[in-house]
């Protein structure tokens, strides 16, 4: 333990050996650094390290309390569940990049000031396009570029903001912010970009689709809950939040039921999941941050642990279109059940690690008092049944056989799965070890006969449904297609618009060059007639004529005005 | 991926083996349901007090079912709108 050393930084440091590195110790060297991070987390305890003033800023690069604790806690497991499911491959870009983008995530985790955060916050944004543009296809290298553009916007709107802030108050602590002001709007801006609030989602669904096998599964727990630890330190209880993460929580439902790409439908589940998180943060109470970071825990569990598992279809059958997959049970039994148990864990079943992080932002929500909220997040609950509990296993194992055999996933995966499958288990059915994370002391108990009753009855019935409405033949049957979303403003509106204005401009500018074309003719014309060979201005006259016609004027003005 | 061969038959492939994971399911929410049922009488041959709209809400089973097939439904009533040809962006 180096004492006051940020955890992030040995990940990016680690970062600079991979490139030195190949075959065993590399994979020694990508399995140590996730781990040593975590010891040095535990090893520091709370408190406040590496205080420096520059420029007359207060730097404060490590500071380690309950909140940014839990968050970079499950920052480390992720880090290392990555890694171990990326062990096979052979990418040096991949690990470097993933590397320094796991480490920066964590290393803004535990800033102290505005400025280390900034910092951090770049570095996320730029290491974490190589694991798109890591597919090296033309989609993904596009899709990159504008995940690239949207978060870089996030991170100079964040600067823009840190400025104002920092006239305001002639501070840049990380702390409470608020919405009091122009600074804090612009702060709430760059964090919402990143927590995919509605509208300033899209580059989500369109990116992490188009990552690497690997790449996906990393993405998928760093930024947004990066962004969700943001919001729960500078704006708990903004109650602007509240109706921002009910629209999220309901809105991309209805993609997920759309959607043929199976990663894009995490994606969007990953959205309405966020949806959650929000609105925790917009109580604001100590249950609802509680269950914020609890379910921040859980969510990247359950969350990396179904993208591993259709990273592993995505692996060996090289799709993960509903409209192609189908009846993968014979071939991935393995993955099946750690998909299961992903899906029962986002279902929020109880002896999952979702039941009791769900159950308690719900509590919140009641104790909060307002009932459209809860209704919401009922809602929220029984939508999601379609996607995770449904969608995601039911059509990629069960279904109807497309007659696809494989192998199954290899061994690397299947026990990064495992380690995550475990952890989502423990935690449902010992949530003691979630509740000594928390941030808040933890005055809470998941396991009521009502809870339990309540959350299997509205999965049930909400399975039912699915049965139900599978049997008659009413669900929409799946078909590749691309579904619309707001990203359509950007890539064809903003485009089309772009293009129009660009041809009005070259109209304008043809018309400005024929005019000034013409008028330069003109004027070539006339001087041709008056200055031309042999013309009136450009004849030559004898020095003769010359002085009888200058004795001439004299002898006028003489005549005329000599007095 | 190799060629489709004739592997084993599963148990969940016979057509009647999945009527019986459809009747268990109906069995199983008709048992979780009885609470609700209970609580349903009581709401309607409650003796004092006007009937709420409010107290349904307590009904989740009821709810969740509904929550669901209503989201089917926004689904495949929005999907004439927003579908487009696969490769619409390339």
């Amino acid at each position: 333990m180096i004492e006051g050393l940020n955890p992030g930084t040995i990940l990016i440091l680690g970062a600079l050996l991979v490139p030195l590195t190949s075959g065993v110790i590399r994979s020694i060297l990508l399995l140590v650094l996730p781990i040593l991070a975590l010891g040095q987390l535990y090893a520091l305890g709370l408190g406040v390290w590496g205080q420096y003033e520059f420029l007359g800023l207060s730097i404060e690069v490590t500071r380690i309390d309950k909140l940014s604790r839990i968050f970079g806690t499950i920052f480390c497991i992720a880090s290392l569940i990555g890694v171990i499911y990326s062990l096979h491959v052979k990418d040096t870009v991949q690990h470097f990049a993933a590397l320094i983008y796991m480490g920066s995530a964590l290393g803004a985790v535990f800033a102290g000031d505005l400025i280390t955060l900034f910092v951090f916050w770049e570095l996320t944004a730029v290491t974490s396009v190589f694991l798109i543009w890591a597919s090296r296809t033309e989609r993904a290298f596009k899709a990159g570029i504008r995940y690239l553009i949207i978060q870089v916007t996030s991170g100079v709107t964040l600067l823009a903001g840190v400025i104002l802030y920092y006239q305001d108050t002639g501070s840049i602590a990380f702390e409470y912010i608020g919405l009091g002001s122009l600074a804090g709007g612009l702060v709430l801006a760059a964090f919402g970009i990143k927590a995919c609030f509605p509208f300033l989602h899209n580059w989500m669904q369109d990116a992490y689709p188009e990552a690497t096998v690997t790449g996906t599964v990393i993405l998928s727990a760093f930024t947004t809950k990066l962004a969700i630890y943001a919001l729960a330190r500078a704006f708990p209880g903004t109650e602007i939040l509240i109706p921002i993460g009910v629209v999220m929580a309901i809105f991309p439902l209805i993609y997920v039921v759309l959607v043929n790409d199976l990663r894009r439908v995490l994606a969007y589940s990953l959205n309405s999941q966020l949806g959650f998180m929000v609105i925790g943060v917009g109580i604001g109470t100590e249950l609802a941050l509680n269950g914020t970071a609890a379910h921040a825990f859980i969510h990247i569990l359950y969350k990396s642990l179904l993208f591993m598992c259709m990273g592993a279809v995505l692996y060996r059958t090289g799709t993960v279109k509903t409209s192609e997959l189908g009846g993968l049970f014979r071939s991935m039994p393995v993955t099946m059940v750690f998909c299961l148990i992903g899906a029962m864990s986002i279902a929020g079943l109880p002896l999952t690690g979702g039941f009791v992080s769900k159950a308690m932002i719900m509590s919140a929500a009641k104790d909060y008092g307002i009932v459209v909220i809860w209704l919401v997040l009922l809602f929220a609950r029984a939508g999601v049944m379609d996607h995770a509990g449904i969608k995601v296993p039911y059509f990629t194992f069960f279904g109807q056989d497309k007659g696809i055999r494989v192998k199954e996933a290899p061994f690397n995966m299947l026990l990064a799965m495992g380690i995550a499958a475990f952890l989502c288990i423990f935690t449902g059915v010992y949530p003691a070890f979630l509740f000594s994370l928390v941030p808040f002391e933890p005055t809470y108990d998941a396991y009521t006969a009502g809870h339990m009753l309540t959350s299997v009855q509205i999965l049930l019935f909400a399975v039912l449904g699915f049965v139900l409405l599978m049997r008659y033949k009413i669900y929409p049957l799946e078909q590749p297609a691309t579904i619309l979303d707001f990203d359509w403003i950007y890539r064809r509106g903003l485009k089309s618009l772009t293009l129009a204005i660009g041809r009005l401009i070259l109209v304008v500018w043809g018309w400005i060059l024929g005019v000034a074309n013409g008028a330069l003719g003109a004027i070539i014309n006339v001087t041709a007639r008056t200055h031309g060979d042999g013309k009136l201005m450009a004849r030559t006259a004898s020095s003769g004529r010359s002085i009888a016609l200058i004795v001439a004027i004299l002898g006028v003005v003489v005549v005329f005005f000599y007095r | 991926m190799t060629e489709p061969e004739r592997d084993k038959k599963y148990w969940l492939e016979e057509p009647k083996n999945q009527n019986k994971v459809f009747y268990c399911l109906l069995v199983l929410c008709g048992l979780l349901a009885i609470p609700d049922v209970v609580k349903l009488f009581g709401v309607l041959f409650q003796t004092e007090g006007n009937f709420e709209l409010k107290s349904l809400l307590k009904f989740y089973s009821i709810y969740g079912a509904l929550c669901y097939v209503a989201l089917i439904f926004i689904a495949k009533w929005l999907r004439p709108v927003l579908l487009r040809k696969e490769d619409y962006y390339d």
